[in-house]
């Protein structure tokens, strides 16, 4: 008897909090996301669906942006993470360990101060950029700041450790005997690569995939800092919306829209490789 | 391309006599090539954390600190010049004390009975842990902060503790449940037959050996809360944490003592993550 209830009180306070906290709040969001009003009168449940039409009409270059972004940084990602990832799961040696703590280190340093440490690296007058326009190699007007390659190699910057370290796990769990029976069975070096070790290594891009693309897409702190007006993003616009004008039925259909979009993929991903493999790649 | 390590000449090539020279060499060029361009990524992710660390040094007349004008210590005297930063930054570390603890209690057990029991509302409790770990912060904010609206709850110092248990609780709870799956379970059974009860048996037996666990919980608790910026922000209303006070402070110019404090935060982190994977090692 006592056996059959000890899981349940363990996970009960953890779980209730999950649930009054994540679920319930979706809950409230939908809601709101269909409310009419304004903070100063109040707002009332009209069941206006238009307020959904009404936002993807008005911020529909800016999803699509996002969605650009994200897709953009996620494959910049997994070409620069895939190599290093390759080279620190199979060449490292005894020094693995200490290449992943490296690769950790940006996440020592508050999200938001890397991002303001990049703003300062490539600053108009920078240290970067003002040594090369002084010795005339850039034209005086060069600048990288606010424009698409700033966010777009802030957002690359921010996340790339999630995309290494779950594409590390996965080429860690090759078992060598594999290859070496590979090898043994006349495959090229490239045939082994291609034929076992990238298609073994694909769960652990998949996951980074998963840990990229949602956080890239709904960012609006790389936008803010290294963008300028023409790079503005979804979260820039929810961000506002509910900060700064206080227009939260606005900002709610806007997150909901994010949201729905994102579930169906995480659920095809989730669907795909297990909810259990993810979680234990993504808790590494 | 020069790391502190040189490449080790692989194991393979070596004992692989049946390889010709020609293509020994071609794979060591290989293993070179990974190897240097490992370390550029590396130096990519280091380049603005060295900028964080350098600027804290300078001697900037201005309020935009991007500019390098001398080599100064004054700025470490002067750390306490903006109140409101300093009261940031003792909010970020109260937060992160106080979710850490809620966090790790609600995580390890949660961890317990996962990796230790099979009940029903198993597979829905790895969902809606899922959910949180990979459901965008925007989306996981801005559906809080429409709860507190709809409520009427005042945000502030406790709503960002509960917004920061609910992000990190999931993290904590896998952690735990890693360590418990793989827990040899004829010790306790051991424990049990020297006539050992329940109670003891945990506190003494389990308890020690899921520690480590524990510890890298609440450690990756603590990460995450200090660093998080956008959750907080949408349920900060007026209280101030350090990263949000950077990000207000972007444009008017971050002071030199933004740079020093995340400096310190950094050495501090990394000191701990250091001590912890060489504690690990030894025990383990």
């Amino acid at each position: 008897m006592r056996r059959r209830i000890a899981p349940y009180l363990l996970v009960l306070p953890g779980g209730l909090w999950l649930v009054v906290f994540l679920v319930v709040p979706l809950v409230f969001m939908a809601s709101v996301s269909t409310q009419e009003g304004d903070v100063v009168n109040g707002f009332a449940q009209t069941f206006r669906i238009a307020n959904y039409i009404d936002a993807l009409v008005e911020y529909k270059t800016q999803f699509l942006r996002s969605a650009g972004y994200g897709l953009a940084g996620t494959v910049l990602a997994i070409a620069l993470a895939y190599p290093m990832a390759y080279w620190i799961a199979f060449k490292a040696g005894a020094r693995k360990s200490t290449y992943l703590l490296l690769v950790l280190l940006p996440f020592f340093v508050s999200f938001v101060l890397r991002t303001v440490s990049w703003k300062f690296l490539l600053a108009d007058d920078g240290i970067l950029l003002q040594p090369l326009k002084d010795a005339g190699l850039l034209p005086a007007d060069f600048h990288v700041l606010q424009t698409t390659v700033a966010v777009v190699g802030g957002l690359t910057y921010n996340y790339l450790p999630f995309m290494v370290l779950p594409i590390y796990v996965a080429l860690e769990r090759v078992d060598p005997r594999i290859v070496e029976a590979s090898a043994d069975l006349y495959a090229t070096r490239r045939d082994t690569f291609t034929r076992v070790v990238l298609p073994l290594s694909l769960p652990g891009v998949f996951a980074g995939v998963l840990m990229t693309f949602v956080p890239m897409t709904a960012d609006y702190v790389n936008a803010a800092i290294l963008g300028g007006p023409a790079n503005t993003m979804i979260g820039n616009i929810i961000q506002t919306e509910y900060l700064v004008n206080n227009d939260y039925p606005a900002g709610a259909a806007l997150s909901f829209t994010l949201m729905a979009a994102m579930l169906i993929g995480i659920f095809a991903y989730a669907r795909a490789l297990g909810t259990e493999n993810v979680l234990e790649a993504a808790a590494r | 391309m020069s790391g502190p390590v040189s490449p080790a000449v692989p194991a393979s090539a070596r004992q692989a006599p049946e390889q010709g020279p020609v293509r020994r060499r071609r794979v060591r060029w290989g293993d070179r090539l990974l190897y240097g361009y490992t370390w550029l990524i590396l130096l990519w992710l280091f380049a603005p954390i060295a900028v964080m660390i350098a600027f804290g040094f300078n001697d900037t007349k201005s309020k935009s600190n991007v500019s390098w004008q001398g080599f100064t210590f004054k700025w470490w005297g002067r750390l306490g010049d903006y109140p409101d930063l300093t009261t940031a930054v003792v909010n970020s570390i109260t937060i992160a004390l106080l979710a850490t603890i809620v966090t790790t209690v609600l995580g390890t057990l949660m961890g317990i009975a996962l990796g230790r029991y099979r009940f029903r509302g198993q597979a829905a409790t790895n969902l809606v842990m899922f959910a949180a770990i990979s459901s965008p912060e925007l989306v996981m904010g801005a559906s809080l902060l429409s709860l507190f609206v709809s409520l009427g709850v005042q945000t502030g110092y406790l709503t960002i503790v509960l917004a920061h248990v609910l992000f990190a609780v999931s993290f904590v709870a896998v952690t735990v449940r890693a360590r418990v799956v793989g827990l040899d379970r004829s010790i306790e059974e051991a424990a049990r037959d020297l006539g050992a009860s329940t109670w003891i048996t945990f506190w003494r037996v389990t308890f020690p050996m899921i520690l480590p666990g524990v510890v890298s919980g609440a450690l990756l608790a603590f990460a995450l809360s200090i660093d998080d910026f956008v959750i907080t922000q949408f349920t900060s209303g007026a209280t101030i944490t350090f990263p949000l006070w950077i990000y207000g402070a972007v444009r008017i110019g971050v002071p030199p003592q933004v740079n020093i404090l995340g400096t310190l935060i950094f050495a501090v982190g990394v000191a701990i993550a250091v001590i912890n994977s060489v504690t690990a090692r030894r025990r383990a």
